[in-house]
């Protein structure tokens, strides 16, 4: 997967709670291969008219926001399916991070496998950076996946939490399975164990 | 040492390697695949790799199917047809067991898992698909993963999982007369919220989930990702080891006394600790079904639609303006004045036999206003209803009847509602576009979507079954 170090870009404000996977990309997509990407049906039925024309009222497609390469939402941001097009929508229009008070857990594990990096921040602050953003539109923002910081349009700094194990896999890019084959010799020593526990798992009736 | 909880003692048993700040690589017992699980197959042979254990995977489509016939020629999306066609290849491929279209064990992954004790208690099961907490139901620990995690579990037969946190829900008290499992499930969505259990393992205790059968605790942990959890779990009980014993896929003979040595010991410690509690009287609970286009937008069916003017917070009433726009309903409008287009009965949430026999029992007293369609969750489901006559009681009453999928739920397969129009769907998603580009969403019990059906608005299935 693509890296993830820091970022400095312009931030669009999405107000609403719940914004799930099915309005960031709607199942009738799911069966696209990967290769053909999915930026061009991210939030497709939100972001384009019925006539297939952009919407002007929708806030990727405001003219301060061309540039944007975050999002910054609020709470319960990718809740719903599992669908992994979700997070490659988002990347694939050009988005590589989302700020949010709380995320979709599902949705939040499959960005950080794509190199998308899910900032959670509390609810508070991320209103009042919504604010700021509604206030100067085409402001930026400011992320460091190192220091785990963001820096608000009004050079305030915000510290995030990831756990450490996901902040090295963004930082150098590396995919789960590398480090899993790693633990080759524990998992088949594990396996064996757990084959003598539950020994009917393993018999093919 | 306090004592471990329910979740944390299946954790334990398949945790492989730890790491320093907890992240865990978790062994996965069972593994479920469906249509969907191309991507992760694809990536697999991108990579050269094999199916470390083919024996711990089982696969069968449901998200394309169709609901009026199980012939592959008649799946006329081209998409959705090679995702079957490609899952029946992979699982030959592979050497992966697969309930192909044309077996009676075809259905809805998550109902055809528990139907063949595939999901069995103790477990930790996977599958990508989010609605994969139903299996919890059995005392699994089970939850949903993207395709990049069954890609990994497909070749290492493991997954990486920060350990989630432990919150229990517990529901004491009778639950009145017309009230089901989704009405208890949809009352504490309501409670807690869309995002109340993010980043936790939801436990359901307590005398009224005790009291549950195995298929209505099924659509109670089905809906846990419907607040946000991780996954949903109940301890296993007589109840689940007497639904389990005998199923094709079950541990039997020595294996089942063993298995069930393991499984008495699974409940929480009395000294287990929680990080959240939320304690709920089911006596208070009443038929529910969502206004909005979130499920934590649930109100008794006595209630109205909420004023956005009532609400100080101006985001807050932005949104639920928001909603309202796109639901189309006016504030204070009571939700028994509102009518329904369609009626749609099935997927992961409510379409077993028990749901069925609830809609049957209504279905009998008149006859459908409305288009209402019924789809089983399995083959199974399906065979053992027109066993028992209630196809027949479905056609009379005027629904249709037809085959299993995930159908109408998630429109994958053409079962689609129409933009502006209302559905009063037993499902789990009012989400916006849910069920078709601009279509409205409402979830309820599969009794009170048979009730909206034969009078064509949404109706107080209490009253409803009291006259019958």
């Amino acid at each position: 997967m693509e890296k993830f170090t820091t970022l400095t870009a312009v931030a669009a404000p999405m107000d609403r709670p719940n914004i799930d996977t099915d309005q960031l990309l709607p199942a009738r997509f799911l069966r696209r291969p990967r290769a053909e990407g999915f930026g061009d049906v991210l939030f497709i039925d939100q972001r384009l008219k019925d006539d297939g024309t952009p919407n002007p009222d929708f806030v990727l497609n405001q003219p301060a926001y061309k540039d944007a390469h975050i999002i910054v939402a609020d709470r319960n941001f990718g809740g719903g399916s599992s669908r992994e097009g979700a997070p490659w929508a988002l990347l694939d229009y050009g988005i590589r991070c989302v700020v949010a008070s709380s995320f979709g857990d599902i949705f939040y594990n499959n960005s950080l496998k794509n190199g998308l990096l899910p900032v959670r921040l509390p609810e508070d602050v991320v209103k009042a950076i919504r604010d700021q953003l509604h206030d100067k539109p085409g402001a930026t923002i400011s992320v460091d996946l190192e220091k785990q910081t963001v820096i608000a349009p009004d050079g305030t700094s915000h510290a995030f939490d990831i756990e450490s194990f996901r902040k090295t896999s963004l930082l150098k890019g590396l995919d789960d399975i590398g480090m899993t084959f790693e633990h080759e010799a524990e998992i088949s020593a594990f396996e064996d164990g757990f084959g003598k526990r539950h020994p009917w798992l393993f018999a093919r009736t | 040492m306090s004592g471990k909880t329910l979740f944390e003692k299946i954790w334990n048993d398949h945790a492989v390697h730890t790491t320093e700040d907890g992240y865990t690589l978790l062994y996965i017992g069972r593994h479920l695949a469906h249509d969907g699980s191309g991507h992760a197959f694809g990536f697999l042979e991108k990579r050269g790799l094999k199916v470390r254990r083919p024996e711990l995977t089982f696969a069968t489509p449901d998200h394309g199917v169709p609901t009026t016939s199980h012939k592959l020629e008649d799946i006329t999306d081209p998409m959705q047809r090679r995702a079957v066609e490609t899952l029946t290849r992979n699982a030959a491929n592979h050497n992966v067991t697969l309930f192909d279209l044309g077996d009676s064990r075809q259905g809805i992954v998550h109902v055809v898992g528990p139907e063949q004790g595939i999901t069995l208690p103790g477990l930790v099961m996977v599958c990508g698909d989010s609605h994969t907490s139903t299996h919890g139901a059995l005392g699994a620990l089970a939850f949903g993963i993207g395709a990049s995690d069954v890609f990994h579990v497909l070749a290492t037969q493991t997954t990486w999982q920060r350990k989630p946190d432990a919150m229990r829900v517990t529901v004491d008290g009778e639950r009145p007369f017309g009230v089901t499992a989704k009405d208890i499930i949809l009352s504490i969505i309501a409670e807690i919220g869309a995002n109340g259990a993010a980043r936790h393992v939801v436990e359901y205790a307590g005398a009224a989930i005790r009291a549950l059968t195995i298929e209505e605790r099924l659509t109670v942990c089905n809906m846990s990702i419907e607040a946000g959890a991780r996954a949903g779990i109940i301890a296993p009980d007589e109840t689940t080891f007497s639904y389990v014993e005998g199923r094709p896929f079950a541990p039997k003979g020595k294996d089942w006394e063993m298995a069930l040595d393991q499984w008495r010991a699974l409940p929480s410690d009395a000294d287990a600790t929680f990080s959240r509690e939320v304690r709920m009287d089911a006596a208070t609970f009443a038929p529910m079904l969502t206004w909005g286009t979130s499920p934590e937008d649930a109100l008794p069916i006595t209630g109205s639609v909420p004023d956005p003017d009532k609400e100080t917070n101006p985001e807050r009433r932005q949104a639920m303006q928001a909603t309202l726009d796109y639901i189309g309903l006016k504030p204070g409008t009571k939700l028994e004045d509102v009518p329904v287009d369609r009626v749609f009965i099935g997927s992961c949430t409510n379409s077993r036999i028990e749901d069925l026999r609830a809609v049957a029992e209504v279905a009998r007293q008149g006859t459908a206003k409305v288009p209402a369609m019924i789809s089983p969750g399995s083959t199974l489901v399906k065979l053992q209803a027109e066993k028992e006559g209630l196809d027949e009681i479905f056609r009379k009453a005027g629904f249709e009847w037809r085959e299993s999928g995930c159908s109408m739920c998630v429109g994958m397969n053409g079962d689609l509602v129409a933009a502006g129009e209302r559905c009063a769907s037993t499902s789990n998603r009012n989400f916006p576009g849910r069920q078709g580009k601009g279509a409205r969403t409402h979830l309820m019990s599969p009794a009170m979507a048979a009730a909206a059906a034969l009078t064509g608005r949404f109706t107080d299935v209490r009253s409803f079954a009291q006259k019958g």
